[in-house]
């Protein structure tokens, strides 16, 4: 049996639920296939959303209308702004999320999104036409003719669970793995790479001992997530915090062989940053103790997730490590922890659209692409969903650059890079951190995503409102302006050069912030908190944003020297695929040109001046 | 890793000197290079030395010869290179080089060609390049001293050793800031990178200051002869180069160019400019060559201000920041204790005191290269990156929020990657990874 749709997204987790509700936003009749209705929004590993970097992609996934920030609003138990204390620019939201409010409402967010039917069923196949992807072939003889496929398959691809000696072949723990998709990509020509990645055990929370342990609390002021959440409605939770001991360090090296990860029966690649407690002791095991945080996965739950102490080795060893950690001793372990291994593409066949170069049409998002994370895979998922829809009603391309968001990094990096151990969002990633802020994420976001049709209509009036204040605000600060004497009477002390400073300058400077520009003019006193600490955030990193388009600019003893059209940059070493691709499209016409290009860094501006200077003698060559 | 860019061109040129000479390197690197080896010498090993009988296209034998093959990319420019030892005669060379060129697809390389594929390639790093280039054209014994350190990477392990210890000083920042919820990077960790940061802002400024001998090494120890009209400097400038390079006259005023000779000094380069003697009623040509003879004292190495001690004419505005010799000239003619005063006396005409003065000159010249650090800055290009990189280092170090200082440290690892390459954020992951337990 037949059914057509424009796109199809494959699979339920965090990179298909975002594909699905933005494709399905721009305007795409689209399909969800996953096995079960009731694991679409399972979180598989830890139970929080956001942090360094990490928040940031939330923040850009809500602003393009996606859905992972007002879920986490709505499911977050344990709201806390990471790096309060150091500047705007690299302050990580984050939070804990009740797992199972967080599935149900991710559920009721794309049971109600309208354009999107959930099929339940696996895919076994799907069907290429000269190039082209043209259907997706579902169990129970279904099949799905669709104009575009976003496939997001996890850690679902020849997954295979870990505990000690004991494999499992699953793509989650119970649940059935995806083998003949796999081998579906490999006949497509798809190089395919193993990673590894781990969770621990969980636990009973009825048998830990709290009352000993060290506790964590929540922000008391939550920031939620979404510009369209007013205020975070759950109670806050606290975790506990312990730590492993020389009695636990001792275990776990005198059973190391019996580890999945340490016997050699893991080929995978696991990510450095969340390493096994094993991983730990081998290359850490001089540190005193290793912290462990104790999570509640819920609200009305019992389940504890013991962040830190992931581990591939067998149960009865994992159990016997709880029993030397203080506050474990008499814990009881409702699920073991494991290893999981599973296929991945690699990411450089993919354009910067996510669509595969190899198959038109054939889009992959989150885990496949070599990333890890519900962020990363949810901002994939968003990206990848907008171009399907787009690819299937014959519209352009949609790029995010690596100035203008993290998701632009995120893809840059994995097309032109490609991985060497699952990718995970820093803040260190991107060069234009200072401008890429969550403050900041609708302004720079929204915009684009209005122009692409996804945004609903409460959410325009939202923004609007927002970005009018702060419009508003900066006009202001940018018409009040003092003399170095008159700010000095206001006590703030700065070079006596007789030239006016606007309120805006002056926000850059250490000694002054929004308390002291009200002290000073009342007017300012007059602006809403929210509006009040954008504009001071903004204007305090603006004299960074002017050097950096001053430092591209000092390149300027090139600026006459025109690019030949017959140069072919795609083949050049050493540029970036955003900026090959780039360099076709807008064919700069000189250095400056290249130079004013979004994404254009230094080094690879000295690249193309060496292949500019190349053409050249070589054109002197064919004269003389 | 990068694959080399691919040239459609393969390139020839005679790599050895002037013919004829014992023997003569023709070298070809690109694509067709194992195509031409195989045509004209037959197969041969990869990297190992073989004689062979080289044949025109027609069959015929044009020499014996030695054939070396490097397969990219690990040759010198990254492509296929090749190079023919064979008899140095001008009628071997030219038949070789005829005979490669008739292949399709090769010509003769222009100037620096092979080099600059090194560079396209990757082989070789800028300052490494600019130090071969140096290293090519060395005149003398100094010269070619600073250029081979250069050339084997002196310079740029310098930099890379900054960047090495950047990279760390930036790893720590930014693992406070990305795994501030890491309990094994602790708040403070930063605090002890920013005491390498100010030791190494002195190094940098230590070594941007070694720029004024690598200068001298470079384009030479500068000596300004400066006087009066008259007081026998073109006499002086032509014993020292000892030739006639100036036209001497008893008319005053006939050097109005600056003239220059280049010698070699006990292995250093020395430039002697013999300059417009100076005096206050001058036409306006004249007036010209005036200017310039100060000017160019005034940013000299040494100055010479010659007198006739026969008959001496005071001059005025001498230079007085830079070095000077007082040097009495003519003291064939001049009266006994006229040569008081001054550091030297000399004269041209018998050949007196022309030793003394050249050994001093040396001396100086040696002095002034002498101080300077064993690695110093070749170009000034790399000395304006520097002094940005230094700059960007001390606004971090007295910045304010962290993650400022982390912006001042990018664009000095910025700055610095411009001189040798990039600092990739990998790097930093690397180091951060390898010094924290992070994942909690």
């Amino acid at each position: 049996m037949t059914s057509h749709y424009d796109v199809v997204v494959v699979g339920g987790g965090h990179a298909g639920c975002e594909a699905a509700s933005a494709a399905a936003r721009a305007g795409a009749r689209t399909a969800l296939v996953t096995l079960r209705f009731d694991t679409i929004g399972v979180m598989s590993c830890n139970p929080a959303i956001g942090g360094l970097g990490k928040g940031h992609l939330v923040r850009e996934i809500d602003a393009m209308d996606g859905l992972m920030g007002r879920i986490a609003d709505a499911a977050g138990i344990q709201f806390r702004l990471l790096n309060r204390r150091k500047g705007p620019a690299v302050r990580g939201p984050r939070t804990q999320a009740d797992r199972k409010l967080y599935r149900l409402a991710m559920q009721e967010a794309i049971r109600q999104q309208n354009d999107l039917d959930v099929i339940e069923g696996e895919v076994l196949d799907f069907e290429i036409a000269d190039g082209r992807v043209a259907a997706v072939l579902v169990s129970g003889d279904r099949r799905l003719a669709c104009g575009a496929v976003v496939l997001t398959t996890g850690t679902f691809l020849r997954g295979l669970i870990h505990i000690g000696e004991k494999k499992i072949v699953a793509g989650r723990m119970n649940e059935q793995a995806s083998m003949g998709l796999s081998a579906t990509m490999a006949r497509a020509g798809f190089k395919l790479g193993r990673l590894k990645t781990g969770t621990p055990p969980r636990l009973d929370g009825r048998t830990i001992d709290w009352a000993s342990l060290e506790s964590q609390a929540a922000d008391e002021d939550p920031v939620p997530f979404s510009l369209m959440t007013d205020r975070i409605a759950n109670p806050q939770i606290h975790c506990g915090i312990t730590r492993t001991m020389p009695a636990t360090h001792e275990l776990i090296r005198a059973n190391l062989g019996r580890s999945a990860m340490y016997s050699g029966s893991i080929e995978g690649v696991g990510p450095r940053y969340c390493p096994s407690i094993e991983d730990k002791i081998v290359k850490f095991g001089d540190r005193e103790g290793h912290q462990i945080f104790l999570e509640p996965e819920g609200l009305v739950d019992d389940t504890v997730y013991p962040n830190g102490i992931s581990t591939s080795l067998p149960e009865d060893v994992q159990l016997a490590i709880l029993k030397t950690i203080p506050g474990l001793e008499k814990a009881t372990m409702l699920q073991p922890g494991y290893a999981i291994e599973y296929d991945h593409v690699d990411p450089r066949e993919l354009k910067t659209t996510l669509e595969t170069k190899r198959v038109d049409g054939l889009f992959l998002a989150g885990q496949i692409n070599g990333t890890t994370g519900y962020e990363e895979a949810g901002a994939q998922g968003l990206l990848a969903g907008i171009n399907a829809a787009r690819k299937a009603a014959g519209d352009d391309d949609v790029v995010l650059s690596r100035t203008e968001a993290y998701i632009g990094v995120m893809v840059d990096d994995l097309t032109s890079r490609g991985i060497a151990e699952p990718y995970r969002m820093f803040t260190s990633r991107a060069e234009f951190r200072l401008s890429l802020r969550a403050d900041n994420a609708d302004e720079r976001l929204t915009p684009l995503a209005e122009k692409l049709g996804i945004v609903s209509p409460e959410r325009l009036q939202r923004f609007g409102d927002m970005a009018q204040k702060l419009d508003v605000a900066r006009a202001l600060a940018k018409s009040v302006t003092w003399t170095p004497n008159e700010a000095a009477r206001h006590g703030l002390e700065i070079n006596k050069d007789g030239v006016r400073r606007s309120a805006y300058e002056l926000l850059a400077h250490p000694g002054v912030d929004m308390a002291w520009l009200s002290r000073v003019e009342p007017r300012f006193a007059t602006l809403d908190s929210k509006t009040a600490e954008r504009l001071e955030t903004e204007a305090k990193y603006s004299v960074y944003l002017d050097r950096q388009q001053a430092d591209v600019a000092q390149i300027r003893h090139e600026e006459a020297r025109l690019i030949p059209e017959a140069i072919d940059f795609s083949d050049v070493p050493g540029l970036s695929n955003e900026l090959k691709q780039k360099m076709k499209l807008r064919q700069p016409r000189s250095i400056a040109d290249a130079q004013r290009m979004e994404g254009m860094t230094p080094a690879a501006l000295a690249i193309i001046v060496a292949h500019v200077r190349n053409a050249e003698l070589a054109a002197r060559r064919s004269v003389a | 890793m990068v694959s080399p860019m691919a040239s459609k061109d393969s390139i020839v040129a005679l790599s050895s000197g002037r013919l004829p000479a014992g023997i003569a390197v023709i070298r070809i690197s690109g694509p067709t290079t194992r195509f031409v080896v195989e045509t004209i010498a037959g197969p041969v090993k990869d990297r190992l030395t073989t004689l062979r009988r080289l044949k025109a296209v027609d069959g015929s034998v044009i020499d014996h010869g030695v054939v070396l093959f490097f397969p990219g990319p690990g040759s010198f420019t990254g492509e296929d290179v090749a190079e023919f030892q064979v008899h140095g005669s001008r009628a071997v060379a030219a038949k070789v080089l005829q005979t490669i060129t008739s292949f399709e697809g090769v010509r003769h390389a222009e100037p620096g060609e092979f080099t600059r594929r090194a560079f396209l390639n990757g082989r070789l790093d800028l300052v490494e390049t600019e130090a071969l280039a140096d290293l090519v054209n060395a005149e003398t014994e100094a010269q070619r001293r600073f250029a081979l350190s250069n050339a084997e990477g002196a310079q740029s392990e310098l930099y890379s050793s900054w960047r090495r210890r950047l990279i760390h000083a930036r790893a720590m920042i930014e693992a406070e800031i990305d795994f501030a919820d890491e309990d094994d990077v602790p708040g403070s960790v930063s605090e002890a990178v920013w005491s390498d940061v100010a030791a190494m802002i002195g190094e940098i400024e230590r070594h941007v200051e070694g720029f004024k001998a690598a200068e001298i090494i470079r384009d030479g120890f500068e000596v300004v002869i400066l006087g009066a009209p008259n007081a026998g400097k073109s006499s002086l400038f032509n014993a020292l180069a000892r030739r006639e390079a100036a036209i001497v006259t008893d008319e005053p005023g006939t050097t109005r160019d600056l003239l220059e000779v280049a010698m070699d000094l006990n292995g250093l380069k020395v430039r002697i400019v013999d300059t417009a003697g100076l005096r206050d009623a001058a036409g306006k040509v004249e007036s010209i060559g005036i200017e310039r003879a100060r000017a160019k004292a005034g940013a000299t190495d040494l100055v010479l201000l010659l007198e006739d001690m026969a008959d001496p004419v005071a001059v005025s505005d001498v230079p007085n920041e830079v070095p000077l010799l007082r040097i009495g000239t003519k003291s064939d003619i001049a009266r006994a204790g006229a040569g008081d005063g001054y550091d030297l006396v000399i004269s041209t005409k018998v050949g007196a005191g022309i030793e003394r003065l050249l050994k001093e000159i040396g001396d100086r010249a040696a002095a002034a290269v002498r101080n300077a650090g064993d690695v110093l800055p070749s170009r000034l290009r790399h000395v304006e990156l520097l002094s940005e990189t230094r700059d960007f280092l001390r606004a971090a170090l007295s910045g304010q929020s962290q993650e400022l200082r982390a912006e001042e440290l990018r664009l000095a690892a910025d700055r610095l990657g411009r001189i040798i390459g990039a600092v990739d954020v990998e790097d930093l992951l690397d180091v951060i990874f390898s010094q924290f337990c992070i994942g909690k």
